[in-house]
């Protein structure tokens, strides 16, 4: 099963993966701040992910794992 | 040999691996030997686009590992200064000729000894100093140019050669002596990790003050090393002498010149020439200003080494100056006059 | 299993660059291309001045900060030095095509065999967002309050159209950072770059179009969008020199 992870100390909530996800499962917490401030994202529905790794390569901060 | 093609020999025999250029009155003959020269023993001859490209190029191959050098006269060395700065910013080792010639600005083609202040105070910004070697014939441009490369790469900081039009173009007979190959092992150098060390950086940025501090501190504790051991001036009838003429490079030949003809006419005069003139070799001046009573300056310029005596010699004794400047050079006759002025009016 | 990670040369540290800007994008595609050449212990990489001034903190190979606008020159001394290590400077459109653009176009006229990797993002943003060579008309910066004005701040500079006019380059490729299918086009560029340095080709140049949402004033997804709608148009992506394909 494929599964995408967020670093959410390295993720500086940019936002850029939510676009470039074709299923559209991935957000920000809002309620979430890492150490730096910013609020990181995340997957919302892990059973949808196809482990495409658009996420993954817009991803400026390598915050980003995916494994298919 | 021309004192510039000597320079150029000697420094392929130190081991000089790439040369990096731009043409520029009075030193080209130097880019012209290392053009014919560096292809027959593997090094590496490129004419750049600009001084400032020369001197990043030999930025580059100092950070790699290699002994690198370029060559330039006066208004080329100011577009070296940010380049130099660089350098000795992150502890490499290179040489920088300077073939002084009259300025400031476009100047003149001519000898001159303009560039002191540049070479040993203000060689581009920040705090550093470079080792600044001042050769006084054909063959000291050959021997200090070699000698630059090892004291450069054992202190891991640029050296200058300050030489000047005169001896550039200068044709005197040169011997050069046997110079072993340097080997190729600076553990610092960026040639790839290969995998087996941490990656190595070179650099001379720090954001943080305190360490950018830190790394100026530990670079002038190298700087007193230096200090201590390297210090070269030679010394010619000092001992008794009550006037020190003194002067750097071609200067020092007039004077010496003038200081055998005070002799002649019992005038006590005396020498010291530096050839370090960064370090300065303040411990000549400062023994000889115990006995002598007077020294004066003789420079291809208005002055520049005077308050560096003043600074050796604690102000002890005046220091007189005469120099003739744009590209004039004082003659022997004319420094005479002025030994045989102050033996007149200041030795009593 | 397919894992889609950090590469082993790009630092496991978190990078200075604001949210959404993507140097972030490109370093970790020039990491990815030496990782997958195998060339890491044999690459020479030099950063320069600007937003990539402390890419030596990121890039896992040996590195040399170069002064402004000087990294080919400092490339050129390492490359002649060293001929057999793979040789790339990363620079900004500031310090390739405004202080930097006699060493960049004197390197590519030698046919020096170093490849460049070219930030285009049209804006000074190490120094808070002024005019670059690269600004196009009518861009607000802080230096051209009123939006850049050819009469009196002259023309965009177009690096690639310009260097590939020259005999010395090898291999001149613009790209963009803003989607992943884009991403995967620079990827395959940035390699076709180091192939060209590892054949002894001569001087290669990938121009990457980027971001800069900090200093454009938007957010990261509307500057990916400005890079589409405005910079592609005024700098058409696509290959324009490739002497591999001429013969």
């Amino acid at each position: 099963m494929a599964k995408m992870t967020v670093d959410s100390e390295r993720c500086k909530g940019c936002g850029l993966c939510i676009t470039a996800c074709p299923k559209k499962i991935i957000g920000i917490a809002k309620e979430i701040h890492n150490k730096k401030g910013y609020c990181p994202a995340r997957c919302l529905d892990e059973e949808q992910c196809i482990g495409c790794a658009m996420c993954f390569s817009i991803c400026p901060d390598c915050a980003i794992t995916v494994e298919r | 040999m021309k004192g510039n093609e000597a320079l150029a020999e000697a420094a392929v025999r130190a081991g000089c691996k790439c040369y990096f250029g731009y043409p520029i009155t009075p030193q080209t003959e130097i880019s012209a030997y290392m053009a014919k020269r560096m292809p027959r023993c593997g090094g590496v001859f490129l004419q750049a686009e600009s001084e400032i490209a020369a001197v990043n190029m030999v930025y580059g191959a100092a950070a790699s590992g290699v002994r690198a050098m370029t060559s330039s006269s006066s208004p080329g060395i100011s577009l070296k200064s940010e380049g130099i700065s660089y350098i000795a910013g992150c502890d490499l080792p290179c040489v920088i000729v300077n073939v002084q010639r009259g300025g400031p600005g476009l100047g003149g083609i001519q000898p001159s000894q303009s560039d002191y202040y540049l070479a040993t105070k203000a060689a581009g910004h920040g705090d550093f100093f470079m080792l600044v070697y001042a050769p006084s014939s054909v063959q000291e441009m050959a021997d200090l140019a070699s000698r630059a490369f090892d004291d450069a790469d054992k202190y891991r900081m640029p050296a200058m050669i300050l030489s000047d039009g005169l001896l550039g173009q200068m044709m005197e007979p040169v011997s050069f002596k046997d110079h072993e190959n340097p080997p190729d092992n600076k553990e610092w150098a960026c040639v790839g990790h290969k995998n087996k060390r941490p990656h190595n950086v070179i650099n001379s940025l720090y954001l943080k003050p305190e360490e950018l501090e830190a790394s100026n501190i530990e670079r002038f504790k190298k700087y007193d090393i230096v200090k201590k051991e390297l210090h070269l001036a030679e010394e010619y009838l000092t001992e008794d002498a009550d006037i020190i003429v003194t002067g750097y490079g071609a200067a020092a030949r007039i004077a010496r010149s003038a200081v055998n003809g005070a002799r002649a006419e019992g005038i006590k005069a005396g020498l010291i020439r530096p050839i370090t003139l960064w370090p300065f070799p303040e411990q000549a001046y400062a023994k000889a200003a115990d006995t002598a009573k007077v020294f004066l300056d003789v420079e291809f310029s208005m002055g520049q080494m005077v308050d560096d005596i003043r600074l050796a010699t604690s102000c002890r004794r005046p220091v007189r100056f005469f120099g003739r400047t744009g590209g004039v050079i004082p003659t022997t006759a004319e420094v005479l006059e002025q030994i045989r002025r102050i033996a007149k009016e200041e030795l009593k | 299993m397919a894992v889609y990670k950090r590469p082993h040369s790009l630092l496991d540290v978190s990078m200075h660059f604001c949210p959404g800007c993507t140097h972030g994008i490109v370093h970790r595609l020039v990491c990815e291309v030496i990782d997958e050449m195998g060339i890491e212990g044999d690459t020479v990489g030099i950063c320069p001045v600007g937003c990539s001034v402390t890419s030596y903190d990121y890039f896992g190979v040996d590195m040399i900060e170069a002064a402004h606008g000087r990294a080919p020159a400092v490339a050129t001394g390492v490359k002649r030095s060293r001929p057999d290590k793979f040789v790339f400077t990363y620079q900004g459109d500031g310090d390739l095509a405004a202080i930097g653009t006699a060493e960049t176009v004197h390197a590519a006229t030698r046919g020096e065999n170093i490849t460049i990797i070219f930030i285009n993002n049209t804006i000074y943003g190490m120094t808070g967002g002024q005019m670059a060579p690269t600004t196009l008309p009518g861009q607000v910066t802080q230096t051209t309050p009123f939006g850049r004005d050819p009469l009196t701040a002259g023309y965009p500079v177009r690096v690639c159209e310009l260097l590939s006019t020259l005999t010395g380059t090898a291999y001149a490729e613009r790209v963009a950072a803003d989607s992943p299918a884009h991403i995967a086009a620079a990827k395959k560029a940035i390699r076709k770059g180091f192939e060209v340095q590892q054949n002894k080709q001569g001087f290669s140049i990938i121009e990457v179009l980027s971001t800069c949402p900090t200093n454009w004033g938007m957010t990261p997804v509307q500057a990916m969008e400005r890079l589409r709608t405005e910079m592609i148009p005024y700098y058409p992506l696509g290959v324009y020199k490739d002497i591999t394909a001429e013969k």
